[in-house]
């Protein structure tokens, strides 16, 4: 038997996921759905004030995001834990941190991409001026990586628990402060004509480093929760 | 370095190691933080902007500076665990995660206290007032997740690896919550912000400091030798040890 | 001394509540920390002396069997 190369453990691992997920499509389209309702909320509660709604709009994108992400948390490892799956992962030849990328570019397309094509619709629902609209969809794009690689640390360090949910969110959402707090520094500063690129290229590069770092954590966490 | 600190590893060591050392520590502990605060509250002279509500400072500025270094302690027992597998850091962990809890709830407390009269509200959110409560979540996100497993080393591996990412966020979050600050600000705060203090207001606080350390040390203390009994409790050298210091403890 | 009575002392030039207030909560929260810690270890002699009474039964059972 020939050793894989660790791109193809990489890729299968993704494509596997993929297809677990396809299997059931309403695990797709829920986030889908959740963020658009979250934003819907926002108007009804505060009054549809083009005013008001345009200088909430990012605060209320971006903790959908969060909250989005949380919501697809449970997918990451629960079922792959529980059908012993995460355990041969542990056992195969290639580095874990490898497939734990892999799981977390799969939450990635599943929960930060379809809020960055969906990010229009919500803007333009929140009144968003046109002009943040560009800088919205730079944050995302830049910024979702590290919700999916933070996410995919605490679902790791959770996962044996069985009852994860709030305890999770008390995990992750104080670590996902910098990425709020940059992320509508910038569209604010869209908004006021200023330059956004600081902040976005900020964003960036704190998000490769978390995706640089991200799987080693994870990879110790599902040590951790496997044994 | 290995051969040298490795027979500190074992519990009944660390066990004994820390009872000597608890009463001194516990002692110069009470007697430097009672010398501190009594010079803070008694001798020290009213500040000519502040009246006497600066005398807050001698509880907030101690704290706030052991909540931080705290919880680096923490990363680095974790880091320790997980590197060396060493028992004795995953206790450290679960000593010092409650201490450091405590005293960061107790710099916030303060510190919001503090902003009443001088700020005129009770929250403001002043960048070291968001992180120190960020902090604050940071803290109990591992006390949670600690306590969340039923295996206890379980509980501490993973709690480590929490603290680690923590402490590698920790940086960014207080330059991200300062420099939103700036952004934001209204008004400028400068209660923290002090020209250098009088030496007479000075010394008072170095005690303090000194003194809440010694205090977080004897409660870490402490709490590791609980931690290490709750472990071992069946094994041989707990009934010779805990036997022997129960005996002394009914004599007296 | 910063104070000439007992009542100036605990009024703190107007800002007593706020000074006593703050030591009030951390002096309280540093209690909760040394009790909970010293219930914990009541609990663990307890526990230890629950154990030892097992294996002193279990020793005498033995001793009886044989």
């Amino acid at each position: 038997m020939t050793q894989a190369s660790s791109w193809t453990a990489f890729s299968t691992v993704m494509r596997r996921d993929l297809m677990v997920v396809m299997r059931r499509r309403s695990d797709v389209l829920n986030p889908l759905l959740f963020i658009l309702m979250v934003v819907s909320l926002f108007p009804l509660a505060v009054g549809p004030g083009p005013d008001i709604l345009g200088r909430i709009a990012t605060g209320v994108i971006w903790v959908a995001a969060l909250l989005s992400a949380l919501l697809g948390s449970e997918r990451l490892f629960r079922d792959d834990f529980l059908d012993g799956t995460l355990e041969q992962l542990t056992l195969s030849p290639h580095p874990l941190s490898l497939l734990a990328a892999a799981k977390i570019v799969v939450h990635w397309l599943l929960s930060g991409l379809p809020l960055v094509i969906l990010a229009p619709i919500c803007a333009l629902l929140l009144k968003l001026p046109s002009e943040a609209w560009l800088t919205l969809l730079a944050t995302l794009v830049a910024g979702t990586p590290i919700l999916s690689a933070i996410t995919a640390i605490g679902a790791a360090l959770t996962v044996s628990l069985g009852r994860g949910g709030a305890l999770l969110s008390l995990l992750l959402l104080p670590l996902f402060i910098p990425l709020l707090i940059f992320a509508s520094g910038a569209v604010e500063a869209a908004l006021v004509g200023t330059a956004a690129w600081p902040q976005v290229l900020l964003l960036t590069g704190l998000s490769l480093l978390t995706l640089l770092l991200a799987p080693f954590a994870v990879a110790a966490a599902i040590r951790v929760s496997v044994n | 370095m290995w051969r040298w600190l490795h027979p500190y590893a074992k519990p009944e060591v660390v066990y004994r190691l820390l009872g000597r050392w608890l009463p001194w520590v516990a002692a110069a502990a009470a007697l430097t933080l009672g010398a501190g605060l009594v010079w803070g509250l008694v001798f020290a002279p009213a500040d000519y902007q502040q009246g006497d509500s600066y005398r807050i400072i001698f509880v907030h500025v101690p704290t706030a500076m052991l909540s931080m270094s705290l919880y680096v302690a923490l990363a680095i027992s974790a880091l320790v665990g997980r590197v060396w597998q060493l028992k004795m850091a995953d206790w450290a962990l679960a000593a010092i995660a409650p201490v450091g809890a405590t005293l960061t709830f107790i710099s916030l407390a303060t510190g919001a206290i503090w902003g009443k009269p001088m700020w005129g509200t009770w929250w403001e959110w002043d960048a070291r007032l968001t992180s120190q409560l960020i902090l604050l979540f940071l803290y109990i996100g591992v006390l949670a997740l600690y306590h969340a497993f039923s295996d206890n080393r379980n509980g501490a591996k993973a709690a480590g690896i929490l603290a680690m990412v923590g402490v590698i966020n920790i940086p960014i979050i207080r330059y991200s919550v300062e420099w939103w600050n700036t952004l934001h600000q209204g008004a400028t705060l400068t209660v923290f912000e002090r020209p250098p203090m009088a030496n007479s207001m000075l010394f008072p606080l170095l005690i303090s400091i000194l003194g809440f350390g010694l205090l977080a040390a004897a409660l870490i203390f402490h709490r590791m030798r609980n931690e290490i009994l709750r472990q071992e409790l069946r094994r041989p050298w707990v009934k010779n040890e805990f036997g022997k210091e129960l005996n002394e403890a009914e004599r007296t | 001394m910063a104070f000439d009575s007992w009542q100036a002392f605990i009024e703190m030039g107007g800002y007593g509540f706020y000074v006593w207030l703050a030591f009030g909560i951390s002096f309280f929260a540093i209690a909760v920390l040394v009790i909970n810690g010293l219930r914990a270890r009541t609990k663990l002699q307890r526990e230890f002396d629950k154990e030892q009474r097992r294996q002193q039964r279990l020793a005498q059972r033995k001793k009886e069997v044989s």
